[in-house]
């Protein structure tokens, strides 16, 4: 058995246990050179494994850990597919980008900053890992209590505000979670995904009416998580008001949502589960199409950047999600190509945002007219950069992910309803950040105040989120191509199940 | 003894939603408190409901009752008790924080009624 594969749930946990003893911990959890050090040891070591483990996914078959060695589906496995590597890495890169943020000071403004981004890493990573629904479960409540902390990392009243909400609302969508969980084992006798993949098709039709009340409920859930649309409410103003590193972190809380669904009714509710087949595929379209609209009037309406990124963020889910309605390998890769740059991208926007914060004075991130900032040439090429991608122009990576996108939609029908919110949805982001830059940048006012110069290590934070742009594109045919192997893999496992539930020879 | 059971976890599930959905911190921590002993009582029911059953394997197909259910209730318990008392510490600090236990951090503006005269 490959070993490899728990440790990106492994060493974070570790070393957050290490930070929280008195050798690492520091004055009363507060920053220090050591916490620091220790900290990118880990996110480093993840990052290394996460190559690792894509270049073994790359070339073979997905590996399976079994925990304990218990024959599955008897014990709980961890699965290491390309679905999975390729998560793992994108999370490892975004650590990395929040945490360089983050030690340039924003770390130094409350208390076990670290070790809670470690566990917040650590349930992430499991959660990708997984391949037992309860223990999905378990992995989801990990990243979340650090999250909560997360969340009011550094204080103030606006924190307090929207972590009341945030807590409140993510511990019902935990107890849904748990009646579906409670569902669907009642029906199937099972939580190994794929077991129950195997076992679903059959079902008596008064058992396929339960569980598809209980898959029914997993959207609501994952919906919760990734900010579907009439559940996404909460997104904007909590992201806006988390601390920068934590924000850009928080970036890809919203995939794990959009993951779980394709992980889950991918595999357990696809084409091939009988009467249950492709479960959600009526209830994706209006959604996403919707999600979609709202997003793009979310996007016209926002008044200061933070907020404008967190539409941006309700942009690309729906987005996503529409290439799931269309259901089709081709789309699941170039939804997974999205994914990717979606995720960096809206990270780098958010550190860059702080940055902006930090230059602007009282105005903050409004769109006011203000002082000038210190670095307006340096930051502006940023900025510029930065929302080309997000616009999706070329040349950069959003394009080729809406092009890839826009390109797998195959009937007439699929085109007719999914081509205009993207493009539409385009259209509302190029304005809005066109507006937003030409305000931050160049309406400004009196002489230039003294302020917080841009430190080197921030920059280079958001230089490093932001390059995978660039690079998604330079390497773009090694990265489709992996990506649409990860669709087809996903695809292979719903025919297959039992691929996942290898037989232990005594 | 399935219906009472039904009704029960019907009830707690009701009651707790009723209470999430109010404006206030305090009912909202109970709300939540009574959907996870609904939850709990659902998780455990989902192992079927036996009486004089051996626990985890009987003898030559004797009942059992099923023991998977009871491991994730426990799990379930430990995380939920522990949300809670983290819910309740961050519902104190907002009240100390923002002034007000109303969800939103502020109570939400009235239309006053014309002032008699």
């Amino acid at each position: 058995m490959n070993h490899s594969i728990i440790f990106p749930v492994l060493i974070p946990l570790l070393i957050a246990i290490l930070q929280l003893l008195p050798p690492l911990s520091g004055r009363g959890g507060l920053a220090s050179g050591r916490l620091r050090a220790s900290s990118l040891f880990a996110v480093g070591l993840v990052l290394v494994v996460a190559v690792y483990l894509l270049l073994a996914t790359h070339s073979g078959a997905a590996q399976i850990y079994r925990l304990g060695d218990w024959q599955p589906p008897f014990g709980i496995v961890l699965v290491a597919d390309r679905l999975a590597a390729l998560m793992l890495l994108v999370t490892a890169v975004l650590a990395l980008g929040a945490l360089l943020y983050a030690c340039a000071g924003d770390d130094h403004t409350g208390v076990y900053f670290h070790p809670l981004f470690l566990f917040q890493l650590a349930g992430i990573n499991a959660a990708f890992l997984t391949g037992d629904l309860f223990n999905l479960f378990v992995a989801f409540e990990i990243l979340l209590i650090a999250s909560y902390a997360l969340l009011i990392h550094g204080g103030g009243k606006a924190r307090t505000r929207v972590a009341v909400g945030y807590v409140i609302l993510n511990l019902v969508g935990s107890t849904v979670f748990l009646f579906a969980l409670g569902i669907l084992y009642g029906v199937l006798g099972t939580l190994n995904m794929a077991d129950m993949a195997v076992k679903i098709r059959h079902l008596s039709s008064a058992e396929q009416a339960i569980a598809s009340t209980g898959g029914l409920l997993l959207l609501v859930v994952f919906g919760l998580k990734s900010a579907m649309l009439p559940l996404q409410f909460w997104l904007p103003a909590t992201y806006a008001a988390a601390s920068a590193p934590v924000a850009a972190l928080f970036a890809i809380l919203t995939k794990v949502g959009i993951y779980s669904m394709l992980r889950v009714f991918g595999l357990i509710f696809g084409p091939h589960a009988g009467a249950l087949a492709d479960l959600i595929v009526p209830w994706l379209w209006p959604l996403a199409v919707l999600s979609l609209l709202l997003a793009a009037v979310g996007i016209m309406a926002a008044v200061s950047l933070r907020q404008l990124i967190g539409q941006l963020i309700l942009l690309s889910i729906g987005t996503l999600l529409a290439a799931m309605a269309i259901n089709n390998t081709a789309a699941v890769g170039a939804a997974l190509y999205y994914l990717v740059h979606s995720t960096l991208i809206c990270g780098a926007l958010f550190l860059l945002a702080d940055i902006v914060v930090r230059q602007r004075g009282k105005a903050e991130d409004r769109f006011v007219q203000a002082q000038r900032m210190c670095h307006p040439g340096l930051l502006g090429t940023v900025f510029f950069v930065a929302a080309l991608s997000v616009v999706g122009l070329p040349p950069l990576s959003g394009f080729v992910g809406k092009a890839l996108m826009l390109n797998a939609a195959e009937t007439s029908a699929q085109i007719s309803w999914l081509w205009p919110p993207i493009l539409l949805g385009g259209l509302a982001s190029l304005v809005a950040l066109s507006r937003a830059g030409s305000t931050l940048f160049w309406r400004i006012s009196g002489e230039k105040a003294c302020c917080e110069p841009v430190s080197r290590l921030q920059l280079a934070a958001v230089l490093l989120l932001l390059s995978a742009s660039p690079l998604l594109v330079l390497f773009g045919g090694p990265v489709t191509g992996f990506t649409g192997a990860s669709a087809e893999q996903l695809a292979l496992f719903e025919r297959t199940p039992q691929l996942l539930l290898p037989q232990v020879s005594p | 003894m399935e219906l009472l059971y039904a009704l029960c976890v019907g009830a707690l599930t009701t009651c707790g939603f009723f209470l999430v959905l109010r404006s206030r911190t305090f009912a909202v921590v109970l709300g939540l408190t009574l959907l996870s002993y609904a939850v709990n009582l659902f998780l455990f029911a989902s192992g079927r409901l036996t009486i004089d059953g051996a626990p985890i394997l009987g003898q030559g197909g004797a009942p059992y009752a099923d023991p998977l259910p009871q491991a994730l209730v426990l799990t379930a318990i430990v995380i939920g008790f522990a949300m809670t008392a983290f819910v309740v510490i961050l519902a104190m600090r907002g009240r100390a924080d923002t002034g007000t236990d109303h969800v939103d951090g502020r109570i939400p503006e009235r239309r006053e009624p014309p002032a008699a005269k």
